[in-house]
């Protein structure tokens, strides 16, 4: 057994590997709230798990996501996963068609082919298999190579940069499967054990001794051996990450704003893949250093500062695009509460302002919450009184005259409990109002009252949903005429909320709208986000530029959108109309 | 061959147009609209003297009459190519191709389009009103003068800065005449209307002319209009059609709510769209207020960065009726060395 | 007592000099563009907050620039930061940065001061 020592690079990588997991999983798991655990132990046996199972395999091993951005990319990110994870798998079944049982050594199947020289049945179709695996990876380890030089051909504009750590790793990684092939060539050169590819190689090692084969077999067990070392260390250890990633968010555990043991979950299953650097529009700034990516890094080195932190539009098109699926809007919102908790209001004012009293025989169906931004946009509040007068809806207007902020702005800030106090307040009027649905005008606005209102039973509907109600129930009726509109999502209507269709099937009662290339989930920002706290109005306006050629490609006679914000941003930049879908309902009324 | 083809028959266009013809040199005017006069068509009276616009406009139809000056109206300018000889080839949308030794733009500038400050409510509020609606509205005036929902108004508020010194409109530049033109509109509010309460929201007053500064001391001393340093923000309309102002009092560094049953709206001026289209098409450089870059600011305010294409009004930047005829002069000189060192 | 704005024993002459310029200058130095304001108002009036409360961005800002903090965090805690200042400044000042700086600023200063109390 002395010649067998070569096998102990790699039994005690994997046992390194092991104990670490084994800790960093349990204390991850460990530091989960009380709920988020209970979650987990009531999905355990649960078709949850066999649904985490399927994702687990269909991403981490198949790559679908990374297909569907890209081909290339997709194979080889799969040929590297599902390859090696299919010549452990068939290097069992080796084993066990040799000697009819799976219980052996972790080690046998992994150096099978120095273990075995006899042949037994089924030997030659097992060792082309195996052959067939082994160059499958190969492919994706060539295409690894390539990728270094020329990302471009992948898809990439931009890739990551390494630290030496990972350069480290993923220099073990590149070194496992050549070696393996070499290794076995050897072994095959000497007993003509191999199949198809070792065989063929195994011309050009007709030269070797069994010393110069042990040694391509110490120098294969090596690199798995520092691999697995370095795993946990490196960028590689979002491939178990992420696995049980999956797993809790199928077993419906959400990240909450406040970091926690989930967000760090998140943080570590980033697989630094580059795909949120592509989808930044920052960069049409020239801003390079404050991509989802980097922030990940750096909230995993804790070095973050305050100018990165805080320069992010919050737009979520890293989000939408991520192929983890990782929350990442909400992962840098966790990091601005975290850097200004020392620091936030109560709003004690909030408590002295006058009630109004509530007449309890006039309760009103519809509560209409207008917004900061909407005050500054007369035009779209018009609209929306008029619709709903003509529609004769029985609504009260909860902030006509004064009316608190709603509290996402602070939110994006990172105020988080100055957030709640404001949150608090204007529950407490919307609830006492009793109208069973509150109407908004603001996407900014509709995204806290549905992530973090709770207000029961009322229905939140903005006002392309509510209006497209209305139509349907009669209440309004439109007509159509020959205008070609371009309809802009908020980044918080569309990505935020989800919201899409609802205000396409109403322009579309009005006029045609026309689609453009990057548009519902892919849509870009207008650049006015309040997400971003230090972006200059010049390297605004540089994006909004950007975002309106798009826009504006096929020469729409109206660029319509359903937020204020955008509404302003766009106005100064254009010479087509730029109007609020409220005011185009106005304007189609019959 | 036309020594000097003229865009644009407003007061700039016209008095180079009359100063060449009187130099001696053959000259065409190509005007867009159906009447030559440009802006000053729609100006009631102007400042400081309050003299009726008319009276200037006419000066200038008695002196084209007289000179008999080639104006072709309803045409506007297609391109300008300039050739290897030096000559200039002007395609015009009547058909008709000028050809020509020297190009003057006087094509003026436009109003800023205050529908773009929502928050100010125009077009969307009926007493919302711009200074050129005002000017039209005074023009046009018989009998008493109501605001647009007829009421005789009680409280008038002038806004300054509209489109102006406002980056979120995408104009930085001070347009430096609406300071002035609201002190004269003021003080004409105040004049017909003499029991209205009349307020000017100002950030900064720039009487930079002859006679301004006098006519701002005359509206507080003999008209009593009410100054406040500060800028509009937002305006919400009452169920009566009058209007609610916030504006800070950055004096009194107090909030003030304003109602008022009239609102002026003093825009800003913006290069012409038709200017820019044009200095693209012949590569005239602008300068980052987006109307055209002068060769030299103290020496040379006529030449561009186009041998032969010179400049003539407010093509460069806002200008007055007073700068606008001076700079229209400086043209036939600069137009004139020009040409004769050509020969 | 009732406070009038303004003591008798303390002088009311800005002295240039003298001024605690720790706050505006940390405020600067990480938001250049609060450099351009010219207290034209239309933040404050504009201003959620100021529409509920007494709350005045611009004097808060002058205060500040004039090394006058003993208000600045009491006044800082009424903005709602709903950024219809952002949209309304004819100067492009990053308004809600320069809140937040503010009111980091000012708890670098109170820890700092508290720490040396301490000691």
């Amino acid at each position: 057994m002395i010649d067998n020592l070569f096998i102990l690079p790699f039994t005690l990588g994997m046992i390194t590997l092991f104990v670490i997991l084994f800790i960093k999983y349990g204390l991850w798991i460990s530091r989960l709230s009380k709920i988020d655990k209970l979650r987990i132990v009531q999905s355990l046996f649960s078709r949850r798990t066999l649904a985490a199972i399927s994702e687990s395999f269909m991403e981490g091993l198949i790559h679908r996501k990374m297909f569907r951005r890209h081909g290339l990319l997709g194979y080889m990110h799969m040929s590297l996963a599902f390859g090696w994870f299919l010549l452990i798998v068939f290097g069992h079944i080796e084993v066990f068609v040799q000697t009819g049982s799976f219980s052996t050594y972790p080690w046998i199947p992994i150096f099978f082919n120095y273990f075995n020289h006899d042949s037994f049945p089924g030997e030659r179709i097992m060792a082309n298999v195996m052959d067939f695996l082994l160059l499958f990876v190969l492919s994706g380890v060539l295409l690894a190579y390539f990728k270094r030089i020329n990302s471009k051909v992948f898809g990439i504009k931009k890739t990551t940069k390494l630290k030496p750590g990972d350069r480290f790793a993923m220099a073990s990684l590149w070194c496992i499967f050549p070696l393996r092939l070499f290794a076995e060539s050897a072994t095959a050169a000497l007993y003509g054990n191999g199949g198809f590819l070792t065989n063929t190689v195994a011309l050009c090692f007709q030269w070797v001794t069994p010393e110069v084969e042990t040694g391509l077999w110490w120098a294969y067990s090596i690199s798995l051996g520092i691999f697995f070392v370095c795993m946990p260390f490196s960028r590689y250890m979002h491939i178990l990450t992420e696995i049980l990633f999956i797993f809790l968010r199928h077993y419906g555990i959400k990240l909450k704003k406040q970091f926690n043991s989930y967000s760090r979950i998140q943080v570590y299953s980033c697989s630094r893949c580059g795909v949120c650097i592509d989808v930044c529009q920052m960069h049409i700034a020239n801003i390079s250093n404050n991509q989802s990516v980097y922030i990940l890094k750096n909230m995993r080195d804790h070095d973050l500062t305050a100018r990165k932190l805080y320069n992010c539009m919050l737009c979520g098109r890293c989000e939408s695009a991520c192929p983890v699926g990782i929350n990442l809007n909400d992962l840098r919102i966790s990091q601005r509460i975290k850097a200004s908790k020392e620091y936030n209001s109560d709003y004690a004012f909030l408590q002295t302002l006058p009630c109004e009293p509530v007449v309890e025989d006039k309760k009103p169906e519809v509560i209409y919450f207008a917004g900061c931004m909407t005050h500054m946009t007369p035009g779209i509040k018009k609209s929306v009184v008029q619709v709903l007068e003509k529609a004769g809806v029985n609504y009260q207007f909860m902030d006509k005259e004064k009316g608190a902020c709603c509290g996402r702005p602070l939110m994006l800030a990172g105020q988080y409990q100055a957030a709640q106090k404001l949150i608090e307040f204007n529950r407490e009027k919307i609830i006492e109002s009793g109208a069973t649905t509150l109407l908004v005008s603001c996407p900014i606005c509709y995204k806290v009252f549905r992530d973090d209102y709770e207000l029961g039973q009322i229905t939140i509907k903005h006002h392309s949903e509510y209006f497209l109600e209305l139509v349907e129930q009669g209440k309004i009726s439109l007509k159509k005429s020959d205008k070609s509109i371009v309809y802009h999502d908020p980044c918080e209507l569309g990505r935020g909320c989800g919201v899409y269709i609802p205000p396409r099937t109403l322009l579309s009662k009005t006029g045609t709208v026309l689609s453009t290339e990057q548009e519902k989930v892919t849509s870009l920002c207008c650049s006015g986000s309040l997400g971003d706290l230090s972006l200059s109005m010049a390297d605004r306006n540089i994006i909004k530029a950007e975002t309106l050629k798009v826009l504006l490609k096929q020469n729409p006679d109206v660029l319509a959108t359903a937020c204020p914000l955008c509404k302003k941003t766009f106005v100064k930049g254009v010479d087509i109309q730029v109007k609020d879908i409220a005011e185009i309902i106005v304007d189609a009324m019959e | 061959m036309i020594d000097v083809l003229i865009i644009g028959g407003g007061i700039a266009g016209l008095e180079t147009a009359c100063s060449l013809q009187d130099l001696g040199y053959e000259t065409v005017i190509v005007e867009k609209e159906k009447t030559i006069g440009g802006h000053l068509n729609d100006w009631d009276t102007l400042f400081p003297t309050h003299r009726p616009a008319s009276e200037v406009l006419e000066h200038y139809t008695e002196e084209t009459r007289k000179r008999a000056l080639t104006i072709y109206l309803n045409t506007y300018v297609i391109s300008v190519k300039k050739q290897a000889d030096g000559l200039f080839e002007v395609q015009t949308s009547r058909d008709v191709v000028f050809h020509c030794k020297s190009v003057v733009l006087a094509s003026g500038y436009q109003l800023f389009n205050a529908e773009r400050k929502e928050e100010y409510g125009y077009k969307i509020y009926d007493n919302v009103l711009t200074s050129a609606d005002l000017e039209k509205r005074l023009k046009n005036l018989q009998g008493e003068f109501t605001t647009p929902t007829g009421v005789s108004p009680k409280r008038i508020a002038f806004i300054h800065c509209v489109g102006s010194r406002d980056e979120k409109s995408g104009n930085h530049y001070c347009s430096k005449l609406c300071c002035v033109t609201a002190v004269k509109q003021a003080i004409h509010m105040k004049q017909i209307c003499p029991q209205a309460d009349v307020f000017c929201c100002y950030m900064d007053l720039r009487m930079y002319g002859p006679g301004f500064e006098e006519m701002y001391r005359e509206a507080q001393e003999k008209y009593h209009v009410q100054f406040i340093r500060g800028r509009l923000s937002e305006v919400a309309e009452n169920a009566n059609g009058s209007l609610q102002l916030k504006v800070e009092d950055t004096l009194a560094a107090r909030p003030s709510r304003l109602q008022v049953d009239m609102l002026v709206l003093m825009v800003g001026m913006e290069t012409a769209k038709s200017t820019e289209l044009f200095a693209q098409s012949c590569g005239l450089e602008c300068a980052s207020n987006r109307f055209v870059k002068t060769k030299d600011h103290h020496i040379g305010s006529n030449q561009t960065n186009v041998d032969g294409i010179f400049t003539a009004g407010a093509s460069i930047g806002p200008l007055s009726v007073f700068d606008t005829v001076n700079h229209a002069k400086s043209a036939a000189f600069a137009v004139n060395d020009y040409l004769k060192a050509m020969k | 007592m009732r406070n009038f704005g303004f003591s008798t024993t303390k002088s009311r002459t800005i002295d240039y000099e003298k001024i605690d310029n720790r706050l505006i200058r940390y405020v600067l130095e990480n938001e250049p563009t609060f450099n351009a304001c010219l207290s034209c108002g239309s933040c404050t009036a504009i201003c959620s907050a100021g529409n509920l409360t007494s709350f005045n961005i611009r004097r808060l800002s002058l205060q500040i620039r004039l090394g006058e903090l003993e208000h600045a965090h009491e006044e800082l805690d009424k903005c709602m930061l709903c950024g219809k200042c952002l949209l309304e400044c004819p100067r492009g000042i990053n308004t809600r940065n320069v809140i937040m700086l503010m009111k980091k600023g000012l708890y670098l200063i109170e820890s700092e001061s508290k720490e040396k109390n301490d000691r």
